[in-house]
């Protein structure tokens, strides 16, 4: 059988002039946020947001993006580990990202042994050749699964991770905290909510009276998202409703969620532009403890734990990750800082908001 | 980081599956759900996270009806 993708798009031009002119028709001015990097691709490659932005619509990018949301404490970390011998398996998106004098390519061209993976089943195999293999774990619920998958099967004693990722409800609950920015509703994230389901945003709809709807990929999935919150606003509901029916069920992947559960446990973690958010992190519970590379390599890490790091001079990463500033308008952007030499994460992640930004306009 | 896009299982083989993406083919770690061969699924970074159904497909032009068309029936 050969595959037929076309059944899982939806791009019909009729129907979106169709949704965008009812949302006009709405006529109603709210701002949304999503936190996802995918989303704003569509979003600004298909050039949805000034079409949406016309008929009264803005939408921005929150902290959507697992490499832009580490913090120069990890960045610092991961070469630490490069400089001092250890095979360092990471996602490409990691490589470029500035810490406090180096990058991980940086240390790469240097001779450090700096790998870029694919997935973590890439990083496992290097541990047959190499002495010790560190991979960066980053990445949000999507992500985690594969990662819990390695550990809980056991890999060979050479094999660690450093333990980077984090989970999004503790965020945006985090934003709605900070009433930094007037949010009328959240688009969800499919594929983080791919494997959570849709319960665990319950309680902000609950506590914040906020709408929310679950939504997918193609410019049709975030069309129909934004009427649907147009339409849970002007009816005065807050609800979490499911746009992407056809991936995210709302138990989501029960056998990813109990591997998650199972090798891993809530911890505080900072954000990049946040305060520490509680039990948004994830680290190894304590049978999984030796895979740890914070503990494993407490000797060459533990020394960072005393030091402070600044994020770079002049960069509104975290402005931007918290909704409260558009990429273009940093003063940095497009000039000082770009996708070849860049200064914040959010312009080297091709998730970053400044990225796409850059790629697209 | 969170891109996930479909793929056709093809031969599978303990934890690993074989996934046709349109004439590339890759192998894949399907433990994180439950496949057969010829069934669709969402691959996220080396590792299929559901199962795609051609039912589930069709929930997409449902969640339109609902959302789109029943409201303007009750207009109409």
């Amino acid at each position: 059988m050969k595959p037929n993708f076309d059944q899982f798009k939806l791009r019909d031009a009729k129907k979106a002039k169709k949704i965008l002119k009812k949302i006009e028709d709405a006529d109603e001015k709210i701002k949304l946020m999503h936190v996802c990097g995918t989303h704003q691709d569509t979003l600004v490659k298909h050039g949805l947001d000034p079409m949406l932005k016309k008929v009264g619509v803005e939408i921005c990018q929150g902290p959507g993006c697992p490499v832009c949301v580490t913090t120069q404490r990890e960045i610092e970390e991961m070469i630490t580990l490069a400089e001092n011998g250890k095979t360092v398996a990471v996602f490409g998106d990691m490589l470029n990202v500035p810490g406090s004098e180096k990058t991980l390519l940086d240390i790469r061209s240097e001779g450090g042994d700096v790998k870029i993976v694919y997935s973590i089943d890439d990083a496992l195999k290097m541990a047959k050749e190499k002495d010790e293999v560190v991979f960066i774990s980053v990445g949000f619920e999507t992500t985690i699964p594969s990662t819990a998958n390695v550990i809980k099967n056991g890999p060979p004693s050479n094999f660690s991770i450093l333990p980077c990722n984090r989970v999004v409800p503790p965020a945006l609950e985090a934003i709605m905290d900070m009433g930094e920015i007037d949010l009328d509703g959240l688009i969800e994230p499919g594929h983080v909510s791919t494997i959570i389901g849709t319960e665990p945003y319950r309680s902000l709809s609950d506590r914040y009276k906020i709408p929310q709807v679950v939504a997918g990929f193609e410019p049709l999935d975030l069309l129909l998202a934004v009427w649907m919150l147009l339409k849970q606003v002007q009816e005065g509901r807050s609800e979490v409703e499911n746009e992407y029916k056809r991936v995210v069920k709302e138990e989501g992947n029960v056998k990813a969620k109990k591997l998650m559960e199972k090798v891993f446990e809530p911890t505080d973690v900072r954000w990049r532009g946040f305060p520490n958010i509680p039990d948004s992190g994830l680290k190894l519970r304590e049978r999984y403890g030796m895979y740890d590379a914070r503990d494993k390599f407490s000797d060459i890490l533990g020394p960072l734990k005393d030091r402070e790091f600044e994020e770079p001079e002049g960069c509104s990463c975290g402005a931007v990750l918290r909704g409260v500033m558009k990429s273009n308008e940093c003063t940095l952007f497009g000039d000082e800082c770009t996708p070849n030499d860049p200064v914040g994460p959010c312009m080297v992640s091709r998730e970053g908001a400044c990225n796409i930004e850059y790629r697209y306009r | 980081m969170c891109l996930a896009v479909p793929g056709l299982v093809k031969n599978i083989n303990g934890e690993d599956a074989e996934i046709d993406f349109g004439g590339v083919i890759r192998k894949v770690n399907v433990s994180l759900v439950d496949v057969e061969e010829e069934d669709y699924v969402i691959v996220h970074a080396g590792y299929a996270i559901e199962k795609l159904e051609e039912e589930d497909a069709r929930k997409s032009l449902e969640v339109w009806e609902e959302v789109m068309e029943a409201q303007e029936k009750m207009q109409g």
